[in-house]
């Protein structure tokens, strides 16, 4: 096979500034961004609002008002864990056959570039707007907490919310390109979202469910060893990180909470010489998360290569 | 120097169905080419694997002189092509939808301005250029769309059924704006299946028929080909039936009796002999003309041909 002719990404920034700047003009992000942030503030308001009591009492208090719940409201957390999937799937579920809508599509594709820096493009540009949501609800929580107590972050603190920030990311990259696969597979966009939708509900609200029936046909306890016990254990949360909601949520714990030492089952002998309670160092909690991160980042790529491997030999007619 | 369109035995087959059938067609530079065919007959399908849209199943295609698999981009940048059903981003003003694709094929700042400018003037678009397209008509979409492919001053264009979908008035303007680009000297291939628009811009056609090209040729030589009787003479006289008469001149291939008088149709232009005959036969003559024989005449004439074959 010969190689091909020119660069694969010849074009590449110009799609992704166009997507880029469609994105960001559209009422669809207006109404998501307004979303995100009114959710976000009201959360970490209400965190606050329980936190100035215990103020003086915990180390790490600016991590708190990602994390505190107040009733009725959930924390800024689970809020996130909620709504960063649905943002990621609104900004690609009509990536590429909206364009096929348009009928825009033969006519972009007959300009000199290749199918690859369009759908690269779409994707960075997905990406792009989500790390600007992100981030700039993360500059808000920040500066309302300043206000609201008086106090700095730390330098630990911001490097963790950062982080979390960064995994938040790789987690709506991961539904993002799940969108932009369904909008390469489905011709309508209204199935396209259904599908993202549907596939985000299933390992939000099903997943587990089939993890804990499925652990105990493939590692049964027979005779009731502990070995037997703890591989089950280790068998349904296996099935369990299949899904990435619960590698994000596994991840977001460890980093937001210091004092999270493992991230699965702990045998009381390996508790031995432990003091409770006491924080690990940021670079300990990276170790934890780490796997956690990549395989965030080998879903993206996994459903990133589908839609590609689809895309490309799609025939395009109109 | 090589042809702009060269293809040998080009073939594409989607499971049993053969879209397109050992197609050789030539197009010269600076030629207009039409390519002409009821619907699903193999044009669009053709048009793709030119642009190297579609892999071809089987056979040898050059476009100015390269092959559009393995030179994708470098064909892209000197070919525009116009879709049969052009859309744009509707938001966008027809000034921004073109800035992207001047930006696609490497073209920034002043000059992509300029060119921009330019091609929104030459298509009469100036003034709505900063519109949003979701509020131009069919036709100005349309233009558009052609503003959108002479962008990169392309050496070849190919417009896959660009009247469809026009009012007649906007469809004759439409052709009229394909006529300037072919005094320019640019190549144009296009395709359609309104005959007889299309026969005022072509140079040379090919009838499309189930992925076979049929017929290739210039309109007046498939006429003599397919109808036989090229020219056509209408004489309108009144008085005593003329048909037998006529009928017996040489060179006379057929004729009709018509409302108010005869279609002849004959290998030579026979005016002269056909009123020196009405003439002499007593008929009162109104008038007599030669007609051009329509592509549209011929094509039926042809398909007739074709299902008599297979009858």
């Amino acid at each position: 096979m010969p190689r091909r002719e020119g660069s694969a990404f010849a074009g590449l920034g110009v799609v992704f500034f166009k997507e880029f700047a469609d994105q960001l003009s559209g009422t669809r992000m207006r109404i998501l961004e307004l979303l995100v942030v009114l959710t976000a503030v009201g959360a970490v308001y209400a965190a606050i609002q329980t936190i100035k009591s215990v103020v003086g009492e915990d180390a790490f208090l600016f991590l708190r008002f990602f994390t505190t719940a107040r009733e009725p409201l959930p924390s800024f957390v689970a809020f996130m864990g909620f709504l960063v999937p649905l943002v990621a799937i609104a900004v690609g579920f009509d990536a590429v056959n909206g364009e096929f809508q348009r009928r825009t599509l033969s006519r972009v594709l007959a300009q000199p570039l290749y199918r690859d820096a369009l759908l690269f493009g779409k994707y960075l540009a997905g990406l792009a707007t989500l790390a600007l949501v992100l981030l700039s609800t993360w500059l808000l929580i920040n500066g309302l907490g300043v206000l609201l107590t008086g106090l700095p972050p730390s330098g630990e603190e911001v490097a963790r919310s950062l982080i979390y920030l960064l995994v938040t990311l790789a987690y709506g990259g991961v539904w993002l390109a799940v969108a932009l696969f369904f909008s390469v597979v489905f011709k309508s966009p209204t199935t396209s979202a259904l599908a993202s939708i549907g596939l985000w509900l299933f390992f939000t609200l099903f997943w587990g469910m089939i993890a804990g029936l499925l652990a105990p046909v493939l590692s049964p306890v027979r005779y009731g060893f502990p070995e037997e016990i703890l591989r089950q254990a280790e068998t349904g949360l296996a099935l369990a990180r299949i899904a990435p909601n619960t590698l994000y949520a596994e991840a977001t714990l460890a980093l937001l909470h210091p004092e999270v030492r493992a991230l699965g089952p702990v045998l009381p002998q390996q508790l031995e010489g432990m003091v409770l309670g006491t924080p690990l160092p940021l670079s300990q909690s990276l170790v934890l998360i780490w796997p956690h991160l990549a395989g965030l980042i080998a879903a993206s790529v996994l459903f990133f290569t589908l839609a590609y491997v689809v895309f490309q030999r799609m025939e395009i007619r109109a | 120097m090589t042809a702009a369109i060269e293809t040998q035995g080009l073939t594409k087959r989607y499971g049993d169905l053969v879209a397109v059938r050992a197609l050789d067609l030539h197009v010269e530079h600076g030629e207009v080419f039409g390519l002409l065919g009821p619907n699903g007959s193999g044009k669009t399908t053709t048009i793709l694997m030119l642009l190297g849209l579609t892999e071809p199943s089987a056979g040898e295609v050059r476009v100015l002189g390269q092959d559009p698999v393995r030179k994708p981009l470098s064909i892209k940048r000197r070919v525009g092509y116009l879709p049969d059903t052009v859309g744009f981003y509707d938001e966008l003003s027809g000034r921004e939808n073109l800035r992207y694709t001047a930006r696609l094929n490497g073209l920034f700042g002043r000059e992509a301005e300029a060119r921009i400018q330019e091609a929104l003037l030459k298509m009469g678009l100036a003034e709505a250029a900063d519109r949003p397209v979701r509020t131009y008509s069919r036709g100005m979409k349309q233009r558009l769309g052609l503003a959108d492919v002479l962008l990169k001053s392309p050496e070849l264009v190919i417009l896959d059924e660009p009247t469809l979908g026009l009012d007649p008035q906007a469809a004759h303007d439409f052709l009229d704006l394909i006529q300037h680009l072919k005094a320019e000297g640019m190549t144009i291939l296009l395709s359609s299946h309104l005959l007889h628009q299309v026969q005022r811009v072509t140079d040379r056609v090919g009838l499309f028929h189930r992925g076979r090209m049929a017929l290739v040729g210039r309109v007046p030589e498939l006429a003599q080909q397919v109808l036989k009787g090229a020219y056509r003479i209408r004489l309108r006289a009144a008085g005593p039936d003329l048909v037998d008469a006529l009928s017996r001149l040489s060179g006379v291939v057929r004729v009709r009796r018509e409302k108010d008088g005869y279609l002849v149709e004959a290998e030579r232009d026979l005016r002269p002999l056909v009123a020196e005959t009405a003439i002499d036969h007593g008929a009162r003559l109104f008038s007599l003309d030669l007609e051009e024989p329509s592509l549209d005449e011929i094509y039926r004439a042809y398909f007739e041909e074709v299902n008599d074959a297979a009858a």
